[in-house]
């Protein structure tokens, strides 16, 4: 049987099964096309309409633009702090909740899920009732002349929080899949706890993990409000891309906000495309491997 | 001694999975650890890996006391019912991945990997990823894998659990052969008897975390310890007798007492192959009907019932049977030729008590 056969079978079957007219069905995809293009489709299409009003020059001149051109330094600076640390922080929660059983583990799991579940404005509003000049740790921090609050570190940390749930919310299954089997036997071999996790349980985790780096790094490159309450919004010293954006869309600049916004964009894009490379990558690889039989007989 | 245990123990928190279990493994030999799912074979076979610490009792391995060496230090081959193959690394980099972290050097890793890949029959596979493999064969790269640095025990927990049937069959003669040539000290967990009878030197039988008997296929099958062994190997009538008027009865059946009084209360089992059969009804003592017949290939199972009821298995061979010319619906005159006094699970009776017995012709007629 052809795969367009089967096809057409398994839509016959599911005409026949869910009783649906034709119009009926027809209707449903187009409410979701219709939906899917005007809200989605057709905004993101504008922002590069719109960043493109000033022509090329006009472009090209907004994004490099001193304060712009900060602002898009800070935001890979953050970037670059928050994501390897919740590679870590997501690697270590990820291996104890799959491998082990302890008191508190659901209670670990719920609290993963919290920035989740919180808005990114109350984040960033407890990091500063933490650290900030009135908080609990401020008059401590003053006296050591250590500066969080509207600086680096504080967005940093405001970014790790939110994008905390990524990495590990993106492992917990596939390590739970993969069960602690491998490792044993790499352990009865004479591998050590480093060698084994080196060498079996990082590679077998490998695409889940790069799937979580890819959101995690999307959101943080991406995060407004809690980056937002703890920046100060100091231009062209605490402005990320994002806060950028919306200071430039407030002085009624025609193309500047838009032509920086298109930068996220394009972020996004390159997401979802990596996202949907991986996956397939990785269903090529265990779906649609020749099952033994198939394989040519071994020389 | 290859492995040796002395009183080993494991309790998970309260609940107790393995209970004070002593036995050993002589140099080169091939050991079935048997017993019903949940008996803790299992945990047996992973404390001697390391995998598991024993919370009691001593391990030795060639000698040495191995409670306090980390399952990395062990050099002791496990081979895992899931076989636990890196699902990332070909055929060649599973096998060669306990002697690289071992260091060995590339060209003497090579070497080895061949010598194995040829030993289990897998030349050309060495490029394949696990998932391109068939269920045996993968089993073949776990055992290659374990096998490669040379281990001093090779253990392997319900080695031919994940294949079908005939596969299994096959694996069993394969595995009898791979010992027999490499001669390294086995031991592996099964939960099938037929399986421990048949590859096995010695069989360690277990049950809920007790040792029950060590010894070989012949002598757990012939002089069972208890009824738990008894039941486990094989096909046995067990029976409940009482004594009264000095004969242990059941039902109709008349046993001697053994020396008990009148009152007291006795277990005995018989194996099918110890039930006589006639054709005619005045040849044995009782008399039964022949209510069904089980084809089991060569042999055929019977299930006689006597008048009261009771109901006991016998075997023949197919050339008696047609020799006999029974058929079902039947009525023959049967006699238990020989049984054994049973301990209850989990006991031991004294060895004199605990042995086969002739069944005395004359029993009921001459007291």
């Amino acid at each position: 049987m052809t795969a367009a056969t089967q096809r057409r079978e398994r839509t016959a079957a599911s005409t026949r099964s869910t009783q649906e007219s034709p119009f009926v069905k027809w209707t449903l995809i187009a409410v979701a096309m219709l939906f899917a293009g005007v809200f989605l489709l057709l905004p993101l299409l504008n922002v590069f309409v719109q960043a493109f009003s000033a022509g090329w020059s006009g472009y090209w001149g907004a994004l490099t633009d001193e304060d712009t051109f900060s602002a898009i330094k800070l935001t890979l600076i953050i970037a670059a702090i928050s994501v390897p640390l919740n590679v870590v922080f997501g690697l270590a929660a990820s291996w104890c909740i799959a491998k082990f059983d302890f008191r508190g583990k659901a209670m670990l799991l719920t609290f993963i899920d919290l920035p989740f579940a919180i808005s990114p404005v109350v984040s960033g509003l407890m990091i500063v009732l933490l650290f900030g000049a009135q908080g609990y740790a401020g008059e401590w921090l003053q006296t050591h002349d250590i500066k969080i609050i509207f600086a680096l570190p504080g967005m940093v940390i405001a970014t790790i929080f939110v994008t905390f749930p990524f990495v590990a919310r993106e492992l917990i299954p596939v390590m739970q899949a993969t069960g602690s089997d491998q490792e044993q036997a790499a352990l009865t071999l004479g591998a050590s706890g480093w060698q084994t996790f080196w060498h079996v349980t990082l590679p077998s985790v490998k695409t889940g993990l790069l799937y979580g780096i890819i959101l995690c790094n999307a959101r943080a490159m991406g995060e407004f409000g809690a980056v937002s309450v703890v920046s100060g919004h100091i231009t062209g010293l605490t402005d990320t891309i994002p806060l950028r954006v919306e200071k430039l869309y407030h002085e009624f600049n025609p193309a500047a906000p838009f032509a920086v916004a298109s930068l996220l964009a394009v972020l996004a894009l390159v997401t979802l495309a990596l996202k949907t490379f991986l996956e397939w990558r990785e269903h090529r690889r265990l779906e649609l491997a020749p099952p033994p039989e198939n394989l040519p007989p071994p020389a | 001694m290859s492995i040796e245990l002395k009183n080993v123990s494991k309790k998970f928190g309260g609940v107790s999975a393995v209970h004070e279990v002593s036995f050993s493994v002589k140099d080169g030999e091939l050991v079935a650890l048997l017993g019903p799912s949940g008996c803790g074979k299992t945990t047996v076979l992973r404390m001697i890996s390391g995998l598991e610490l024993p919370t009691g009792g001593d391990l030795f391995v060639r000698g040495v006391r191995v409670n306090d060496i980390p399952v990395q230090q062990r050099n002791i081959g496990f081979v895992f019912q899931s076989y636990a193959l890196f699902k990332n690394m070909t055929v060649f980099k599973n096998i060669a991945f306990g002697l690289k972290i071992k260091k060995w050097k590339q060209a003497d890793i090579a070497a080895r990997v061949a010598e194995l890949l040829t030993l289990l029959g897998l030349e050309g596979f060495e490029n394949r990823y696990p998932h391109q493999l068939s269920g045996g064969q993968r089993q073949r790269v776990a055992i290659a894998r374990a096998l490669a640095p040379k281990p001093s025990v090779l253990l392997l927990d319900e080695p031919f659990g994940a294949v079908d049937a005939k596969i299994r069959q096959e694996l069993r003669e394969w595995l009898v052969h791979l010992h027999h040539d490499l001669k390294v000290t086995t031991l592996f967990v099964t939960h099938d008897q037929e399986e421990a009878m048949e590859v096995s030197n010695r069989i360690v039988i277990f049950s809920r975390g007790h040792l029950e008997q060590v010894g070989t296929p012949r002598e757990v099958y012939e002089q069972p310890v208890n009824e738990f062994v008894a039941r486990f190997i094989g096909v046995m009538n067990v029976l409940e007798l009482e004594v009264r008027g000095g004969i242990a009865r059941a039902h109709e059946l008349e046993f001697p007492n053994h020396g008990l009084p009148d009152g007291q209360r006795l277990r005995i089992g018989f194996r099918p192959y110890a039930v006589q059969i006639s054709t005619n009804l005045k040849t044995f003592r009782y008399q039964a009907v022949l209510r069904h017949t089980y084809f089991l290939g060569v042999l055929l199972r019977l299930e006689l019932e006597l008048p009261s009821g009771l109901t006991v298995r016998a075997r023949m061979t197919k050339e008696e049977f047609a020799h006999l010319g029974l058929s079902d619906g039947q009525s023959v005159s049967m006699q238990i030729r020989q049984y054994r006094v049973l301990a209850h699970e989990g006991e031991v009776l004294r060895p004199e008590v605990a042995t086969t017995y002739d069944t005395p012709v004359n029993l009921g007629e001459g007291i």
